[in-house]
C-alpha cells in the first residue's frame, strides 16, 4: 500500500480551532502517493504508458509550453513574494503539519525548476533564486505533493497577488501524463467516460433499470407517478448529474429530489446516456485535450435530443467546468433557450420556483434534521448562482430554510469564499489517499463539532458528489454518523408536497384539524 | 502484481485487492479475500456477495446502495437491511468491499 503511516487519531484531533497552526513535521506525508496509472490507461487518454528514458528533457519542454499557451501560469510563476499569506490556509497543511503542503511550498516545486530552465538568473545563477533542477528526486516530490492538492483554490483568496495554486497543480499533473508518470484513479475514470459515458461506468441498461426502479419507489412513497425519463427526444430540458447520483448514497436521495422538483414544475425534461457524467476529470489533471473531449458529450446529447435548456445536478467541479468553461470548451450553445442561463443549476432552478411559489412543503418533515451547510469548493470560489454577487452561497441556504425548520451556519472563517476543502476533491478521492483525505478533513470536521456542540446540528448538506462521498468516509472516523451528510435535494425531497400525493391529503387534513381546534 | 493463494494456486489481484480477472472467482477465492479483508462470511454475508454476482451479471455493474438495501430489506426486514446493517456486515463499504468479496470491480468515480 502505498498510504502513509501515521499516529493521528482524528477522534482525538477533531475538536479546537479549525485554524489552529500545527507544529511542523518536515516530510511527514512524503510517502503519501496515488497509484500509477497503467500503461492502457494512460494511452487512452493520449499519454505515453510510462515514463521514457527522456523524460526530463519532455517534462521541460511541456513545462515551456505551458507557460508560453498561459499568461496566467507565467505570471504565478514569475510573482510570488514569500509574503507568506497562503502559508497556513491549506486544510492539508493544517491537517499533515507537512511544510510541503504549505502553498508557496506545493508552488515553489514547480517554480524552482521554472527558474531554472525559463529565468536569466536561474539559467546562470540557480543557487541565488532557488532555482533547481528536475531531478527523480523532484519528480517523486511532484507526484506526492501535486496529489495532495484538492485544488481548491481558498489560498488563492489570502495571496496578495492571486496566485492560484489550483493552476499550478493542474500543470504539474499535466506535464507528468505527459511524460507518462498519470494517476491510476483520475485517468481510469476518464477512460470510462470515453468508453461508457460516465465516471462509474455504468452502462444504459443498468441506468435504465436504476431510473425505473426509482420511478416505483417514488409512486409507492407519494402516490404521484414522477418519471425519471431517459434519451427522450423532444423533451426541453437535459439534465447532466454526476453519475454517482445514480449509485451512492446520499447522492441518490438527491437525485429523487430533483426528479420531484422538475415534476411539479411541470416542465418536460430527460438524462442523456451519452452525457450521463456531469464530472469532468479533465480539469483536475490539467489537460484540456481530455476536459474538452469530455464536455463535448454534453453538447452532443444536448443537440442530438434537441434540448432547448441544459441543466446540471449537484456536482461542484462539474458546476465550475459549467458556468466557466463550457461556452470555451463546447460553444456556442446558441441552439439553446436564451431565456433561461446558459447552462443552469438545479439549485437556480428550485430556488426560482420557490420564489415564484410554485413549491408548496411541510417543514415539519425535516425536523429531525439540523442542518448547516458545507459550500462545495468548486462553486464557492470558481463559480455563481443566480443573478446577484454571492448567489452560490445564498441561494443553496435560501433552499434549506425554505425546507427545514432548523438551520445553522459553521463558523464564518469557514464558510462561503473561505470554507474550506472536504479533503476529497481535486481527484483525491480515492482509498489509497484515505490518510491525506482524512487528516485534509480535520478543519471542517472541527468547525461541524462546533456548530454540533452550540447548535445540536445533527447534519450537513452539500451539493458536490465527492464532498458527499468524502464525508461518508470521513463522518465516521471523527465520531459522526455516517449518514450526517445529505444531498440539499435530498431535504428539498424530503418535505415537498407533490400535488395529488398522499403527503397533500395528510397535510390538508392536518391543517383541518389545526383550525377546527 | 501479487496474488490470492488460492488451493494452491495463485489468482492475481489488483495493488488493491480487486481480482484482475472476474471469470477466475470461486467461493473459495471469496472465502480467501474475506479473510484478507478480516471479515468472517456468514450467511447474510453471502447473500450480499450473491445478490452483487447475480446483479453484475445482468446489468455489467455493481448495484446502487439504495438497491442493495431494498433487497435486503425485502430478505432481512428494516432493521436488518439498513444501511447501518450493510456497514455492520462490510465495515468498509457495501459497495467497495462487497464487490472486492464478489470478484467484481471496483465502483470508480465520486462514490
Amino acid at each position: 500500500m502505498a498510504e502513509a503511516k501515521s499516529d493521528f487519531d482524528p477522534k482525538d484531533r477533531g475538536h479546537g480551532d479549525p485554524l489552529e497552526l500545527p507544529r511542523l513535521a518536515c516530510g511527514a506525508m512524503a510517502e503519501s502517493k496515488p497509484y500509477v496509472a497503467t500503461s492502457g490507461q494512460q494511452n487512452a487518454l493520449g499519454f505515453p504508458g510510462e515514463l521514457a528514458p527522456d523524460w526530463h528533457d519532455k517534462a521541460i519542454a511541456r513545462l515551456g509550453e505551458l507557460v508560453d499557451n498561459s499568461r496566467a501560469l507565467r505570471v504565478y510563476l514569475d510573482s510570488c513574494v514569500k509574503c507568506g499569506a497562503c502559508t497556513d490556509k491549506c486544510h492539508y497543511f493544517l491537517g499533515t503539519s507537512d511544510p510541503k503542503n504549505m502553498p508557496v511550498a506545493r508552488q515553489d516545486l514547480l517554480r524552482k525548476v521554472y527558474r531554472r530552465h525559463f529565468t536569466f538568473a536561474g539559467k546562470y545563477f540557480p543557487w541565488l533564486v532557488g532555482a533547481a533542477d528536475l531531478t527523480k528526486d523532484v519528480l517523486e516530490d511532484w507526484y506526492s505533493y501535486f496529489h495532495q492538492c484538492s485544488q481548491c483554490r481558498r489560498c488563492s483568496v489570502y495571496c496578495p497577488y492571486g496566485i492560484d495554486t489550483a493552476e499550478i497543480s493542474m500543470a504539474g499533473r499535466d506535464i507528468m501524463d505527459t511524460i507518462g508518470l498519470g494517476q491510476k484513479y483520475s485517468n481510469e475514470i476518464i477512460g470510462k467516460v470515453f468508453n461508457i459515458g460516465n465516471n462509474l461506468g455504468l452502462p444504459p441498461k443498468a441506468l435504465r433499470n436504476t431510473l425505473e426502479g426509482l420511478e416505483e419507489e417514488i409512486e409507492e412513497e407519494t402516490g404521484v407517478a414522477v418519471k425519471l425519463p431517459l434519451d427522450e427526444k423532444g423533451a426541453d430540458i437535459l439534465l447532466v448529474t454526476p453519475s454517482a447520483d445514480f449509485f451512492a448514497s446520499p447522492h441518490m436521495e438527491g437525485l429523487i429530489g430533483y426528479a420531484k422538483v422538475l415534476h411539479e414544475a411541470g416542465v418536460s425534461w430527460t438524462f442523456s446516456t451519452h452525457a450521463s457524467e456531469a464530472a469532468n476529470f479533465g480539469m483536475f489533471i490539467g489537460s484540456q485535450e481530455n476536459m474538452q473531449k469530455v464536455a463535448l458529450r454534453i453538447r452532443a446529447a444536448a443537440q442530438d435530443l434537441g434540448v432547448k435548456r441544459l441543466l446540471f445536478g449537484e456536482c461542484g467541479h462539474a458546476w465550475r467546468v459549467a458556468y466557466s468553461f463550457l461556452d470555451t470548451l463546447a460553444g456556442p450553445f446558441d441552439f439553446l433557450d436564451k431565456n433561461y442561463p446558459i447552462p443552469q443549476h438545479i439549485i437556480e432552478f428550485t430556488h426560482d420556483m420557490i420564489e415564484r411559489g410554485k413549491l408548496k412543503f411541510d417543514k415539519s418533515k425535516n425536523d429531525e434534521y439540523r442542518l448547516t451547510f458545507h459550500d462545495s469548493c468548486n462553486v464557492a470560489r470558481a463559480s455563481r448562482m443566480g443573478n446577484k454577487p454571492g448567489g452560490q452561497f445564498e441561494l443553496p441556504r435560501e433552499i434549506l430554510r425554505a425546507v427545514c425548520n432548523h438551520y445553522f451556519d459553521m463558523a464564518p472563517e469557514t464558510i462561503r469564499e473561505q470554507t474550506f476543502c472536504c479533503g476529497g476533491g481535486g481527484g483525491l478521492l480515492t482509498d489509497e489517499l484515505m490518510d491525506v483525505r482524512t487528516k485534509g478533513a480535520m478543519p471542517r470536521m472541527r468547525a461541524l463539532n462546533d456548530v454540533a456542540e452550540e447548535h445540536g446540528v445533527t447534519h450537513m448538506a452539500a451539493i458536490c458528489a465527492i464532498c458527499k462521498a468524502q464525508f461518508s468516509k470521513v463522518l465516521p472516523q471523527y465520531g459522526f454518523d455516517r449518514e450526517g451528510i445529505v444531498s440539499v435535494h435530498q431535504m428539498v425531497s424530503n418535505a415537498i408536497i407533490l400535488t395529488g400525493s398522499k403527503q397533500a391529503e395528510e397535510f390538508e387534513r392536518r391543517n383541518l384539524v389545526a383550525t377546527a381546534k | 502484481m501479487s496474488g490470492y493463494q488460492v488451493n494452491g494456486s495463485v489468482v492475481e489481484h489488483d495493488e488493491e485487492g480487486y481480482l484482475t480477472d472476474i471469470g477466475q472467482w470461486s467461493k473459495d477465492i471469496a472465502e480467501v479475500i474475506a479473510k484478507a479483508e478480516q471479515i468472517n462470511m456468514t450467511d447474510e454475508h453471502w447473500e450480499v456477495v450473491n445478490f452483487l454476482r447475480d446483479y453484475y451479471e445482468e446489468y455489467q455493474i455493481a448495484p446502487a446502495v439504495r438497491i442493495l438495501v431494498k433487497e435486503m430489506t425485502k430478505k432481512y426486514g428494516k432493521e436488518k437491511g439498513d444501511q447501518k446493517a450493510l456497514y455492520a456486515l462490510f465495515p468498509y463499504g457495501p459497495a467497495k468491499q462487497a464487490c472486492k468479496i464478489a470478484g467484481l470491480p471496483k465502483p470508480t468515480g465520486c462514490v
